[in-house]
């Protein structure tokens, strides 16, 4: 019997490769949609993590309430020492200087003189002490368009649209104009070892990149910074562990204008709410989407049941009893669900890992934006697109034939027989 | 007379249409011998269904008893109605209503798997019923490469194909041309006599008819006529 109900199955190409081509489609781009909405919202964290916030971060309190202007003349001092205690006590993060500096780069001729400036972005980041993975981390070695990567304290990186706009190559002398930690005028030079395209349109028009030493240097901030990022090792955001830390760090400190203050990436520049509404919005989406799926794979089930109508009149006449055929539908509708589910999962998580791993870039739509939104769209792989696809492969489908078997069953069985002489 | 395996006494059958109940059968009362070769004819919308439906256990009666193959009806559960017509009852249908997706032979063979007859006695009475009809050259093909007689005679293979004691054929001609349903009617004639199954036909075909040997007609839901032919020279001839 079970042979004889397999070869219906496999034979009825409606029954079976129509019906777990709806499952599949459904589960596949339930399983996409949700990988890509926790890709981008992700990123986004992620992204503004690395780049600039961390996932705690440290500062004076006083840089804290200025801190839109980088004043590094509040910046923090003894860096090393309090590294060397956060690694200590906290070893699950990474944890790293930064120094932000606001300047102009000019771009000299032969003789000296200004052939190009334009005001420039700047980030001093541990690019070159032993063991530091924030070159990685930042993606600056992928993100490399020209040259290479600096390999002493005196060399930079720049966007490379900023460096086409400027006229400079690899090779060539900049000069940094700023202001030191003390207030007085700074001049640095550095050689451009390469240029980088960071895929944020807000970073791509006018950032330079130097190592944290060179930084120090130019702005005679020894044994300073204007910020340490702590970032979890596994890159995900911890928020418990964020504020247990952030508790304990505080808890610690005086309260002085020039005493330290932590602050977890939720605190800064709204990401608290946007993360709380984010997780609403997205289960919102996600709900609606798995809804529209399951209606359709449902629909399909119950428009299946009420097509095999005829068949089940026969069998019945044959002797069969209601509650046999009525399981034979439900356990065919099940090792079609879980067949097409599975192939649903598995394209769907195909798809996100590589949308993961590779994205789609579409910086160019971003143009002019601010913020700091990676131009390349990313999926990811979540918990969540393990299972999503269940509802409506699995259960959308064993409902939709589950109600129209109920349907048959609930009939009269002349009834039954009048339908199908018709 | 030989033993019954149909008895109906005093059957009524009622049903709600709008808001009254339309009385379809109005009080019918007839025995069924064994082997017989008989039909209960009349104009559509007479009964004739009706009466087949709940004879077959597909229906039950507003009033009145039913015994089939000397099981009482009344009040029996779907399952014990399911394992009658599973073990005793053939039927036949107007429209053949093949399963598409299955050959001749799986077909023919499904009545058996209901019954869980072991694979080398099945497959021997399912190659012998197709033979019965005639249809050892299709046995692979698909309903929907047969013309409306051999899909008919499949639908005839798989009724008898349990050797069941009783057959319901409800207007199983109403789609067959002439030459079709007179051999049809000898298939079934000959089977009548060679496993003497009983064999009930509701129909209006006068073609059918002429192969009865017993013509019940229904008017309105009662009995009209109850007459016996003597068909013995035509069963001579099959």
């Amino acid at each position: 019997m079970i042979n004889f109900l397999l070869k219906g199955v496999l034979r009825d190409k409606i029954r079976s490769v129509l019906s777990l081509i709806v499952i599949f489609l459904g589960v596949m781009f339930s399983t996409i949609m949700v990988g890509f909405m926790a890709g981008i919202f992700n990123d986004f964290i992620r992204v503004n993590a690395i780049l600039d916030a961390g996932h705690l971060k440290i500062m004076t309190r006083a840089y804290d309430e200025l801190s839109d202007m980088a004043p590094n003349d509040l910046a923090i001092i003894g860096v090393d020492s309090i590294i060397s205690d956060l690694e200590e006590k906290y070893p699950e993060l990474y944890w790293t200087p930064r120094i932000k500096l606001g300047g102009l780069v000019d771009i000299p001729d032969e003789n000296g003189e200004t052939k190009n400036q334009s005001p420039a972005i700047g980030i001093g980041i541990d690019l070159l002490s032993p063991g530091s993975n924030q070159a990685e981390l930042l993606g600056i070695t992928k993100s490399l368009v020209r040259g290479r990567l600096p390999e002493s304290f005196n060399e930079a990186l720049l966007s490379e649209e900023f460096s086409q706009k400027l006229g400079v190559d690899p090779g060539d002398k900049i000069t940094l104009l700023s202001s030191t930690m003390w207030g007085s005028f700074a001049t640095y030079n550095f050689v451009l070892s390469g240029t980088l395209r960071f895929g944020i349109p807000a970073m791509d028009r006018s950032t330079l990149i130097v190592d944290i030493e060179g930084a120090r240097l130019a702005l005679d901030m020894d044994d300073a910074s204007s910020e340490i990022l702590g970032i979890f090792k596994d890159e995900l955001y911890d928020e418990e562990r964020s504020e247990e830390i952030k508790s304990d760090f505080l808890g610690r400190q005086e309260m002085s204008e020039f005493g330290l203050l932590m602050i977890a990436l939720r605190d800064q520049n709204d990401i608290g709410l946007l993360m709380d509404r984010a997780d609403i919005y997205i289960a919102f989406i996600i709900g609606i989407f798995v809804f529209l799926v399951v209606l359709v794979v449902w629909n399909f089930g119950l428009m299946n049941g009420l097509r095999r109508y005829g068949e089940i009149g026969i069998r019945l006449a044959m002797g069969e009893t209601k509650g046999h055929v009525y399981r034979t539908l439900l356990i065919e509708s099940s090792i079609i669900g879980v067949i097409g589910t599975v192939l649903g999962m598995m394209g769907g998580l195909s798809i996100v890992y590589y949308l993961q791993e590779v994205g789609i870039d579409y910086s160019d739509l971003l143009g002019e934006a601010n913020m700091l939104i990676s131009g390349v769209m990313r999926a990811q792989i979540t918990p969540g697109t393990y299972y999503v696809g269940v509802v409506p492969g699995l259960f959308a489908s064993l409902l939709g034939t589950a109600l129209a078997g109920r349907g048959i069953y609930k009939r009269e069985l002349s009834q039954l027989f009048k339908e199908l002489e018709t | 007379m030989g033993k019954i395996v149909v008895e109906v006494k005093g059957l009524i059958k009622d049903f709600p249409i709008a808001d009254r109940l339309f009385r379809a059968l109005k009080g019918i009362t007839i025995n069924i011998a064994e082997g017989e070769f008989m039909g209960i004819v009349g104009p559509s919308g007479s009964g004739k269904t009706t009466l087949l439906n709940i004879i077959g256990g597909l229906d039950s009666p507003t009033e009145g008893t039913v015994s089939v193959l000397g099981l009482s009806l009344i009040g029996k559960s779907n399952k014990e109605l399911a394992d009658l017509r599973k073990n005793g009852i053939g039927f036949i249908f107007q429209g053949y209503n093949l399963l598409p997706v299955y050959t001749v032979y799986e077909n023919v063979e499904f009545p058996l798997l209901l019954l869980n007859v072991d694979s080398n006695k099945r497959d021997k009475m399912v190659r012998e019923a197709i033979e019965w009809v005639d249809l050892s050259d299709k046995i692979k093909s698909k309903p929907a490469q047969l013309s409306g007689g051999e899909s008919q005679r499949v639908a005839i293979a798989r009724s008898i194909v349990k050797r069941p004691p009783l057959v319901i054929a409800d207007e199983l001609t109403a789609n067959l041309d002439a030459k079709n349903s007179h051999r049809i009617m000898k298939i079934l004639l000959g089977l009548n006599k060679e496993i003497g199954t009983t064999f009930i036909f509701a129909t209006h075909d006068e073609k059918v008819m002429g192969y009865l040997s017993r013509i019940i007609s229904i008017v309105d839901g009662k009995i009209e006529s109850d007459k016996f032919f003597d068909r013995n020279e035509l069963r001579e001839k099959v």
